[in-house]
């Protein structure tokens, strides 16, 4: 059992230095370096060619468009743009890699020297962006054994659909300072990166789908100390949760081996989901790559007119725009915060407002039922799996008084189960309310007639008092009376 | 009547095929019985796809008798040396790794080819993956030079040049890293151009260093030559290296062959020590016969060539080590050992061991070396540095002249088994021709007779500024035509009696 100490220990006596490097598939039509169709998904080895197979022969050629996303992305995290470069070949045998190298640009990345400013707790803390750079994605491999990892696998299947998605490499200088708040930051710059990335619509940045993907470095040396410690990279984290729960974990691991006098192997280590990280292989025994720039691209060279150009394409900052939403929505600065504070909620909301939702019922439906339901599901709010649109005619269906809020619940049950559309699910499910007279009238009656001491009172004036009959009424017809029809049928009769 | 057919120029063939004088079909069938009935001793070829190649001849007698109009050389066959992709035909590269690989695609040289009408008669041998001087390093066969079976054919592309000095062929196509087209074509009395880099597609040609690679043409003469050149040349999206600039006027500058008042500059660096008597003693005769012709003749001085080699040896293993890895036995080719008991990684080890040549091995443990952390920047980095100061060589030589000229090769055909057991000897032959692959520039090789010595051809390399192809064929052509007797007009005619049977 790995020994960890207690967080607040840690950070009474260490600073953690934190470095980020993210991952950011590109939602191209094209593959980075070839025509195929870059979408996820479809049958294995099906959205392949001769370039992306690296056979014999074939060449790549840079796909333009991943280009121009690489500079917005350079722009919108405040990157000076290159205004030449060249790819390299960073080469090592693995046979998710149909080529046998990767091509990557290595010491001339495209954006350089850009910062983010993230907020966390109400206080704003500056992330550098040391450099973003364009790369391949590898193929799939599914090991066949029991662990699932290649040394003990039985057989292992590859499928190279991935092989040639454009990757974006965004990559901070090392972040110090930070303290307790290291692990929060740290999840706060990701979900500040896929809210820039989905507002720049470079990328789904489904985290869940591995659209982006997080190496953690983080390392500790003593408080006051001049040089950093020795790092361990935590690979291919993807959630926002993780981000965090890893960094907290290695904090306390390292602080453990720290304390006891021990020291930090410098490796990558892997992030489990069951809350613990462990080793990987060791980095102390450097694999050298042999990067050489790549012969067979001619350089990257955006004009500075081409940049400008892209510049005026960018999205309004995220915080700009939080600050104009407010005042669209009228919301108060609590009412914000709370939007603020939860990853993704903004453009949930503005879509589901531009869907027709009040921005009230939006943020109602949003931040309470199911944002409590993606809390349970360990989700984020966009991962759930209802969309704007579907909660959009949720609240049409409630102000038009064929749900009441209660039943709301139930058709996201159903919503949530693929039973259809709102409307096909209140069919199915029989959740309509019910304000027939008829149906209600009997109800009341029987009601009324059971409760005579209740009516009496009404009858004296006692008008509050119908509260209790029309509970009753509810609970007689299971939930689905229209609850305001109920009301005026108990008074019509009784006074 | 065959005889005729074998001899004839391809700018003939096409000409007879175009006014319906002969068929596509029987031009074919002519070189076809030839390699059947002289391959057995050249070895030129590593795969004659005889049915392919009749079926698309049929296909352009058709067109033709149909009243379309095709391009010059429609009907007229061609060998393709086994480097470039053709869908559905083996591919090897002269490689056990790829022995039955049978590509998916073609390369846009194949594709053009078969776009302009050109039949192709199949894939001729070489060193495996392009890697050699001589074509002894081929996994598969050792081609001979058809001026003596002793000796050979030059290399990489000795089976392309041979192929075409013994009359199985009126065209091929050829890769020239170092001087893969120009050395073969000069030590088998041979054309064969390197045009620009950039001048001509390498999507689909199998990779050996890709800032070197450059598909060019082989013929027996200028014209057919540069019309061969202006069918494969030209833009290709699917190379992000290749040139979007309209091709030279390369054919005009061959069928004019006006030299008068160029300036032609004899690179004073490659001659001298090492060269054989026989070779410098028709440089000079035809340096002089181009200067009768009216060109002006000066010595230029290229101090960096010297180095030139060197550097060579450093870039291209480099490349090498890297365009080799895909062969790793997991998706095409080869794969060896995979009994059950070994690891992925060592059925690659075990698969390319088998695999892969001596002289492939060599280059890629070089190359791996030379990028290796620690020694990039005193072999990879300075080996740039050098390539840096040829061209400027180069340029500055372009400001005092039109071409530099040089022997083609420092020797004429040396002996089958002579070299190959001497890696830096047989390197040595690409001493004349490695410049211009280093500055990417426009380079041929011509035949200027053959040396007293051992009666062997002897080629003339002409050098040009990139994209200025068409001055190597202009300075090509006026040699074709300015040689005294014997050597004069087509050289291989006088083998073609040995050859061709009347």
């Amino acid at each position: 059992m790995t020994d960890l100490m207690d967080y607040d220990d840690v950070i009474a006596a260490f600073d953690p230095a934190l470095g980020l490097e993210v991952h950011v598939e590109l939602n191209t039509a094209s593959k980075m370096f070839c025509g195929c169709d870059n979408t996820p998904g479809g049958a294995p080895n099906t959205k392949v060619c001769p370039v992306c197979l690296g056979l014999p022969g074939s060449l790549p050629v840079v796909n333009g468009k991943a280009v121009e996303s690489a500079i917005r992305i350079g722009l919108a995290l405040n990157c000076s743009i290159a205004p030449w470069g060249r790819f390299s070949r960073k080469n090592y045998f693995y046979p998710d890699m149909t080529k046998n190298f990767q091509t990557s640009q290595y010491d001339e990345p495209i954006c350089v020297d850009g910062h983010v400013d993230v907020e966390v707790d109400g206080e704003t803390h500056r992330i550098e962006i040391e450099r973003v750079h364009m790369e391949e994605d590898a193929g799939k491999l599914t090991h066949a054994g029991l662990t699932g990892r290649i040394h003990d696998a039985d057989y292992s299947l590859v499928d190279y659909n991935r092989a040639g998605t454009p990757l974006m490499e965004i990559v901070t200088r090392p972040i110090l300072g930070l303290g307790e708040k290291t692990p929060a930051v740290a999840k706060a710059y990701m979900a500040h990166l896929r809210e820039l990335m989905l507002a720049l619509r470079v990328s789904d940045a489904r985290m869940e789908a591995g659209n982006m993907r997080c190496d953690a470095n983080v390392s500790l040396a003593p408080r006051g100390a001049t040089e950093l410690g020795t790092r361990t990279e935590t690979k291919n984290v993807n959630s926002l949760r993780s981000i965090e729960a890893a960094l907290t974990y290695e904090i306390r691991r390292q602080g453990a081996i720290l304390s006891d006098g021990g020291r930090v192997h410098q490796e990558t280590r892997h992030w489990h989901e069951e809350g613990y990280t462990s080793p990987g292989r060791s980095k102390e025994q450097a694999e050298d790559y042999r990067y050489f720039p790549e012969p067979d691209l001619v350089p990257v060279a955006p004009s500075a007119e081409w940049v400008e150009e892209l510049r005026g394409t960018l999205p309004e900052p995220p915080a700009a725009r939080r600050a104009r939403l407010q005042e669209a929505w009228e919301f108060t600065d609590l009412e914000m915060r709370d939007v603020n504070g939860t990853a993704g909620s903004i453009d949930l909301i503005d879509a589901t407002v531009a869907a027709g939702a009040s921005p009230a019922s939006a943020r109602k439906w949003w931040l309470g039922e199911l944002a409590r339901r993606a809390n349970e599901a360990e989700v984020e709010l966009a991962e759930l799996g209802v969309s704007p649109a579907q909660v959009a005619e949720v609240q049409a269906l409630v102000d038009a008084g064929t749900v009441n809020d209660k039943l709301a619940r139930q058709v996201f049950d159903g919503l949530l189960a693929g039973e259809g559309t709102a409307s096909e699910v209140v069919e199915k499910r029989g959740l309509a309310v019910v304000s027939d007279d008829g149906a209600l009238g009997a109800a009341v009656d029987a009601v009324v007639a059971a409760n005579p001491d209740v009516a009496d009172k009404i009858r004296d004036g006692k008008v509050q008092a119908a509260g209790a009959l029309i509970g009753q009424v509810m609970k007689q017809m299971q939930g689905k009376a229209d609850a305001a029809r109920v009301r005026e049928l108990i008074l019509e009769k009784l006074t | 009547m065959a005889a005729d057919i074998l001899t004839a120029t391809a700018e003939e063939l096409g000409r007879r095929i175009a006014a319906r004088e002969l068929t596509a079909l029987k031009v074919t069938e002519a070189f076809l019985a030839q390699i059947e009935r002289v391959d057995a001793d050249v070895h030129a070829f590593l795969h004659v796809d005889a049915e392919g190649a009749r079926a698309q001849a049929a296909a352009v007698d058709a067109r033709l008798d149909a009243g379309e109009e095709l391009g010059p050389l429609a009907g007229v066959p061609v060998a393709v040396k086994d480097l470039f992709c053709q869908a559905g035909v083996p591919t090897t590269a002269a490689s056990k790794i790829l022995e039955g690989w049978r590509p998916p695609y073609s390369s846009t040289v194949v594709q053009r080819l078969l776009d302009a009408g050109l039949v192709v008669l199949g894939k001729t041998n070489l060193d495996e993956f392009a890697m050699g001087s001589s074509t002894e390093t081929s996994a598969y066969s050792t081609t001979r030079n058809p001026w003596d079976l002793d000796r050979i054919p030059g290399g990489s592309g000795g089976g392309s040049a041979a192929a075409l000095a013994a009359f199985e062929a009126p065209l091929a196509i050829g890769t020239d890293t170092g001087g893969s087209i120009r050395q073969p074509g000069a030590v088998t009395g041979t054309v064969g151009v390197k045009p620009t880099y950039g001048g001509a597609s390498r999507y689909g040609v199998i990779a050996m260093a890709s800032s070197l690679d450059q598909p060019g043409p082989c013929a027996r003469t200028v014209l057919d030559a540069a019309l061969l050149h202006e069918v494969i040349a030209g833009h290709d999206p699917l190379d992000s290296t290749s040139i979007d600039a309209p091709v030279p006027p390369v054919v005009d500058a061959a069928r004019s062959g006006d030299i008068t008042g160029l300036r032609i500059g004899v690179v004073k660096e490659l001659g001298g020590e090492g060269y054989e008597p026989g070779v410098e003693l028709r440089f000079r005769e035809a340096v002089a016969a181009l200067e009768a012709a009216g060109a002006e003749v000066v010595e230029v001085s290229c101090p960096h060539f010297t180095y030139a080699l060197g550097a060579y040896y450093l870039i291209m293993p480099s490349e090498v080590s890297s365009n080799m890895a895909r062969y790793d036995a997991m998706r095409y080719g080869l794969r060896s050992g995979d009994d059950g008991t070994r690891s992925t990684e060592e059925v690659m080890n075990h698969t390319r061991a088998e695999g892969l040549g001596a002289e492939v091995k060599r280059r890629i443990i070089i190359g791996t070396y030379a990028l290796s952390s620690g020694y990039y920047d005193a072999y990879y980095g300075s080996a740039q540095k050098v390539r840096t100061l040829i061209a400027r060589d180069f340029d500055a030589a372009f400001d005092q002249v039109d071409v530099l000229v040089s022997p083609a090769t420092p020797t004429t055909a040396f002996l089958v088994g002579e070299k190959l057991d001497d890696p830096l000897a047989m390197y040595k032959s690409d001493l004349c021709t490695i410049p211009s692959n280093m500055a990417g520039n426009a380079a041929g090789s011509f035949p200027c007779g053959t040396a007293p010595e051992d009666g062997m051809p002897v080629g003339l390399q002409v050098m040009a500024p990139p994209q200025a192809d068409d001055r190597v064929y202009r300075v090509g052509a006026a040699l074709e035509r300015a040689l005294a007797a014997p050597d004069a007009g087509v050289l291989t005619d006088r083998i073609a009696s040995r050859w061709v049977e009347a």
